[in-house]
């Protein structure tokens, strides 16, 4: 997956959990928590979703990985290369 | 519709096994049957619901744990349930204090608080802010040495009327104390503080109609009075549950029965290690409860006192007066033709806090008379707010925490789980036996209807990662 692929899985994923999201005022390198409204269960709801679509295993202690939209395409870059 | 055990058709093999319906076991199987694995949910009473139950008299219907749950249960039935189920939820505007120290009216929200607080208790606005954001910003892997005792003394030192205020709701609400960590306090107390005290429209029936119908349609299997009797380990990994005699296979047992009694009944001590069992001996149960329930007779109405109404005439806070056997202190919960629309009629639900022991050492004689001793006190208590409301009853019956045990297995009769030791050993049961999970009222701050469906959620993602390892 391209970077921009996985960008937009994210954020499809963030939209399934709150469809009032607004994207446009987005910014990639701040806390997705801030921005968002989002809370703890939130990126549970996101982790499951990941493993889900793309059985991605994700350990508890990963999790802060997923902090901001440039963070979780880093993260995830490799671990979806071939999908 | 869920069928009981005797007359069920069952595959001798589940990818999981739920054990108990309450909030945090009907999420869970709703959960996994989201993530597209076969579930079965065994239920030992006749209902579904655990502690979210209620029951039919005379043409009542009483609810028993429907006093109030923090806006958080929005987003959460939306998340995890539907749109129908988060759109009965509704707000209970009037909650009322009355004991020696104040009496007021609140919507119990952050504004309402903040201004009572200065207002009525002359606190300096900045101390009230500086009290919000402190425990706002409070989380559960946070040290956990500070109590609630000394979180109030900090703000407000020598004020137990103000400690009161903050502490009566949520020692109602969950059992703790001011002994207990200070975090599992300021967690729960802001969930509630974010937008108020809110109920769910039509009552406990409708919601658990609401959430079987939502099982139903996602393949769920659900069976009422299954017992189980085991939960069967082969060299630490599960392999089932035992009912009435019958093993079913599964890859996954989530058990929603108490944290002890998973551990000491249905698995048993020889599934987990000594280091890990010496942890479990120190777990602590919460309280149980008290109730009295009162009917209002079908022509009869009666005034509106408010939604839920912390009462007491002891003349201070203490935790420990909360559980006495004679406690001077206890809610109101008053529920009036809104609560179910269509079905219009009056019932009043006084809870208070009791311990179970007090109840269970009693002779059968003494517990009937000590039951309606409890009933008569509720009565003139209430005769405070509603004069002569007792002539307009057509039914009054009380629970005790022998009726909580009987109902839920709960040991003592737990009404709010464990204190928070009880959080670590529920969370890591599975790193001891390979695909056994608890879920259920733990820790303080996994308890209520939020903290039981919130912490569903949490374990059957533990338990997906874990399916996705052994398929
Ligand atoms: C009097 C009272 C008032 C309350 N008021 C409120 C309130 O106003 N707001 C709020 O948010 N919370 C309230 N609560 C707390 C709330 O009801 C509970 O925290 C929550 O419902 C617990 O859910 P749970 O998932 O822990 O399971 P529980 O409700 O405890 O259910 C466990 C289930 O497991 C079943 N079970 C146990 N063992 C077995 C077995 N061996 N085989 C099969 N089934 C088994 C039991 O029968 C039960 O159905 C109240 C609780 C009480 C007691």
């Amino acid at each position: 997956m391209t970077r921009d692929a996985i960008k937009d899985l994210v954020l499809e994923i963030i939209e399934d959990i709150d469809e009032d999201a607004d994207f446009d005022t987005l910014e990639s390198d701040k806390p997705l928590r801030d921005q968002l409204d989002l809370d703890s269960m939130d990126f549970l709801d996101i982790v499951m979703e990941l493993r889900k679509r793309h059985k991605l295993q994700i350990p508890e202690e990963d999790y802060p990985e997923l902090a901001t939209l440039d963070s979780c395409v880093n993260y995830l870059e490799p671990l979806l290369k071939d999908a | 519709m869920p069928v009981s055990f005797a007359k069920a058709a069952l595959a001798n093999r589940y990818d999981v096994i739920i054990i108990g319906s309450g909030l945090g076991g009907l999420t869970s199987a709703n959960r996994l049957a989201y993530c597209g694995y076969k579930v079965l949910l065994l239920e030992y009473h006749t209902q579904l619901g655990g502690l979210a139950t209620w029951f039919k008299r005379k043409g009542h219907i009483f609810d028993v744990s429907l006093h109030g749950f923090p806006y958080g249960m929005v987003k959460t039935c939306k998340k995890y349930w539907n749109k129908e189920i988060m759109n009965s939820i509704v707000q209970l505007k009037n909650i009322v204090f009355d004991n020696p120290q104040f009496h007021l009216e609140t919507t119990f929200d952050r504004l309402d608080f903040t201004e009572k607080l200065n207002k009525q208790f002359k606190i300096p606005e900045s101390t009230i802010n500086a009290f919000f954001s402190r425990v706002a910003g409070m989380n559960f892997y946070d040290d956990q040495s500070m109590t609630t005792r000394e979180l109030f003394e900090e703000f407000f030192p020598g004020r137990s009327d103000v400690h009161r205020l903050l502490m009566e709701p949520i020692s109602y609400a969950n059992g703790s104390t001011l002994n207990d960590p200070a975090i599992t306090y300021g967690i729960v107390f802001s969930n509630f503080m974010n937008k108020g005290v809110f109920t769910f429209e039509g009552g406990t029936d409708k919601l658990i109609g609401m959430m079987t119908d939502e099982l139903e349609k996602n393949g769920v299997t659900i069976c009422t009075s299954a017992k189980v009797d085991r939960i069967v380990v082969d060299n630490g990994v599960v392999r089932g549950v035992e009912v009435q005699g019958k093993l079913i296979e599964c890859g996954s047992v989530v058990s929603n029965s108490g944290i002890t009694n998973t551990i000491y009944n249905l698995a048993g001590i020889d599934s987990f290690s000594d280091d890990f069992m010496a942890k479990a001996d120190k777990i602590r149960v919460n309280n149980s409860s008290c109730q009295v329930y009162m009917g209002i007779k079908k022509e009869e109405k009666i005034d509106d006192i408010g939604d839920l109404l912390f009462t007491s005439t002891a003349e201070e806070f203490d935790s420990s007066e909360l559980c006495d056997f004679t406690t001077k202190s206890k809610t109101f919960s008053v529920y009036y033709p809104k609560t179910r629309p269509g079905h219009d009629r009056y019932t009043i639900v006084a809870s208070m806090n009791s311990n179970f022991e007090d109840w269970n050492s009693l002779s059968e004689e003494t517990y009937a008379i000590e039951k309606q001793n409890l009933i008569d006190r509720a009565l003139i208590d209430l005769d405070r707010y509603l004069p002569g409301a007792k002539d307009k009853m057509d039914w009054i019956e009380a629970a005790t925490p022998k009726t909580f045990n009987r109902y839920t297995l709960h040991t003592q009769g737990t009404s709010f789980g464990t204190k928070f030791e009880g959080l670590d050993i529920s969370r890591n049961i599975f790193k001891e036996v390979s695909g056994l999970f608890h879920v259920g009222s733990v820790g303080i701050i996994m308890s209520g209807w939020l903290g039981a469906i919130n912490y569903g959620v949490i374990v059957s993602n533990d338990v997906d990662a874990y399916m996705r390892t052994i398929t």
